[in-house]
């Protein structure tokens, strides 16, 4: 029984002349790479150029608003539970009068933090929340941090923008998966 | 010799040392390009334009480096090594002409840096000193693995001076000289090149001088699986720097070699009509050098292809097996090297100097037959 059909039959014979001379083959290897020499690249020149990665990629974490502009999130600590690496903490608040326009429910997330060293983007909190409140965006990933600080990030970093609003459809005319402008490197 | 020539004597000597310092130093970067699109890569291409500042940042690294000396090594011969191997590499390169000559006032200064009527012998004096870089740095380093490289590459390089001396003979019969620039003076028409009327010599010379500068498939004294890295194991930092830089400088002095002995060094085709073309226009003196600089110009270029081919077949053959190697050396390429100098000791007497190509002929005929006499290779149908 054989795995694969790739196997080949070992031989011991003797070589020819032909064969002793290695010329032959010397030549022959030597028209293979040279071909190579001039084949194009596949090579992806990675930070200045970046695949669109596809709908399922989990990048960056958003926390959805509605259509109006209020927060979804309940801070209802489910994503928190189903986090397997401890990622996620927060404090939960009530929502007073006159927040209506902030918070959708009378629950909401005061203090949300993701900490990204921890963070291991399985997507499990996004399959946790009852709300589609959080979300692993598929169009940006996690920029490089050098600061300790930098590591956790709150809900200045996390709640979604309204002038940004993060929708996940396939779009196939995004052709690479961007990261903030001012994470990309000069070209060189 | 008054003192303007030896002015220009020294300000050559020094162009020389430059120039082989900087190509051995770009050879390094050349290497990981020319490596990197030989396998569908793009080779190193962040520092700078195009990479081109890698070999820079590559020395700062080397110099940066813990320089490690082991206790138990022999401490001045370690420092030796390196420094032996570097210092006859760039030894090598002063008999090889890289011009004709140039012109200025009354002089005529030939563009070398010593013309010696014993240049080859020089080269390969010098280049058969160069095993005692890595033989020392190996001995003195005190280890199993460095000592075994060493004797690998002390016992190839010896078997293969032999082979590559021996091609060299017929070179020098057809010549009547060991100097150099005799050599390359020789072949000033084209069809005169040693590479048509030598082609087994050729062969059997550019095979020695890949198993001389340790290149691959003859890079025996280093190998990562069964020495754990060869001769220069236990060497960091710049006396690393100094092993790896010296492979490249033998590589840029062989290419040299190599074109200088067998295609016609700075000679070209229709070179007489393009330096009478010019010495009418230009006058003289400018003539002359102008034509002087486009032989230069184009012996480089030989030089450059020459380097792209050391690469080109590194990264094509895989290295030999050690008693591959042996074989190869002494049952084949000392035999026909003397076979070479037989036939063309022949040519020579009836003044016919393409008569080693009877042995190239022969040779052809034989493995043709051979490959049409061998038993075809049976195709096995797969058992699943």
């Amino acid at each position: 029984m054989s795995l694969t059909n790739r196997s080949k039959q070992v031989s011991n014979k003797e070589m020819t002349l032909a064969e002793k001379m290695y010329l032959p083959a010397v030549a022959q290897g030597l028209a293979i790479t040279i071909k190579h020499f001039f084949k194009k690249k596949p090579t992806i020149q990675y930070p200045e150029v970046k695949r669109y990665l596809g709908p399922v990629y989990r990048g960056h974490h958003v926390l959805k608003r509605d259509e109006q502009g209020r927060e979804r999130c309940t801070a209802c600590g489910l994503c928190a539970v189903a986090c397997p690496a401890e990622a996620i903490s927060m404090v939960a608040a009530e929502r007073k009068k006159g927040e209506e326009t902030l918070y959708r429910e009378e629950k909401y997330a005061a203090v949300y933090e993701i900490n990204m060293l921890r963070c291991i983007f399985c997507g499990l909190c996004e399959e946790a929340c009852p709300k589609q409140a959080v979300y692993l965006r598929h169009d940006r990933m996690v920029p490089v941090f050098v600061e300790r600080d930098e590591v956790i990030y709150g809900k200045d970093r996390l709640v979604e923008k309204m002038d940004d609003r993060y929708v996940r459809i396939a779009n196939s005319e995004v052709k690479a998966t961007p990261t903030e402008p001012s994470l990309t490197r000069a070209a060189t | 010799m008054d003192l303007t020539i030896l002015l220009v004597k020294g300000i050559i000597i020094l162009v020389i040392f430059g120039v082989t310092l900087l190509i051995a130093t770009y050879s390094t970067y050349a290497e990981r390009k020319v490596a990197g699109f030989l396998q569908d890569r793009l080779g190193p291409n962040r520092a700078g334009p195009w990479g081109l500042l890698q070999p820079i940042a590559d020395a700062g690294k080397m110099f940066f480096k813990e320089d490690f000396i082991p206790s138990q090594a022999n401490k001045w011969l370690f420092i030796l090594g390196p420094s032996l191997a570097m210092l006859t590499a760039l030894m090598s390169s002063a008999v090889i002409p890289f011009g004709d000559s140039i012109k200025f006032g009354d002089y005529t200064v030939p563009l070398q840096a010593i013309e010696i009527n014993i240049g080859v012998l020089y080269i390969f004096g010098v280049v058969s000193l160069g095993v005692y870089g890595i033989m020392v740095g190996g001995w003195a380093s005190n280890n199993k693995f460095s000592l075994l490289g060493a004797i690998r590459a002390a016992s190839q390089n010896i078997s293969y001076e032999i082979a590559l001396g021996l091609s060299m003979i017929a070179i020098l019969m057809m010549t009547g000289s060991l100097s150099v620039r005799a050599i390359v003076d020789q072949q000033a028409t084209f069809f005169e090149w040693n590479i048509f009327t030598q082609p087994l010599g050729f062969i059997i010379f550019l095979t020695c001088a890949f198993a001389e500068c340790n290149r691959t498939p003859f890079d025996l004294p280093e190998c990562e699986t069964e020495l754990v890295g060869g001769y220069h194991t236990e060497y960091s930092s710049m006396k690393l720097g100094l092993y790896l830089f010296s492979e490249y400088t033998n590589m840029f002095v062989s290419s040299a070699f190599i074109s200088a002995l067998y295609f016609g060094g700075f000679h070209y085709p229709f070179m007489n009509e393009v330096s009478n073309a010019l010495t009418n226009s230009l006058g003289a003196v400018a003539g002359h050098n102008v034509a002087t600089a486009i032989g230069t110009v184009l012996f480089f270029g030989k030089i450059f292809f020459f380097i792209f081919f050391f690469m080109w077949v590194r990264w094509t053959i895989p290295r030999f097996r050690y008693d591959q190697l042996m074989n190869l050396g002494w049952k084949m390429l000392i035999p026909l090297s003397i076979l070479n100098i037989i036939v063309t000791g022949g040519g020579l007497l009836f003044n016919f100097p393409y008569a080693s190509w009877l042995i190239v002929l022969v040779m052809v005929v034989l493995a043709v037959m051979s490959t049409a006499r061998a038993p075809k290779r049976q195709m096995v149908p797969q058992q699943s």
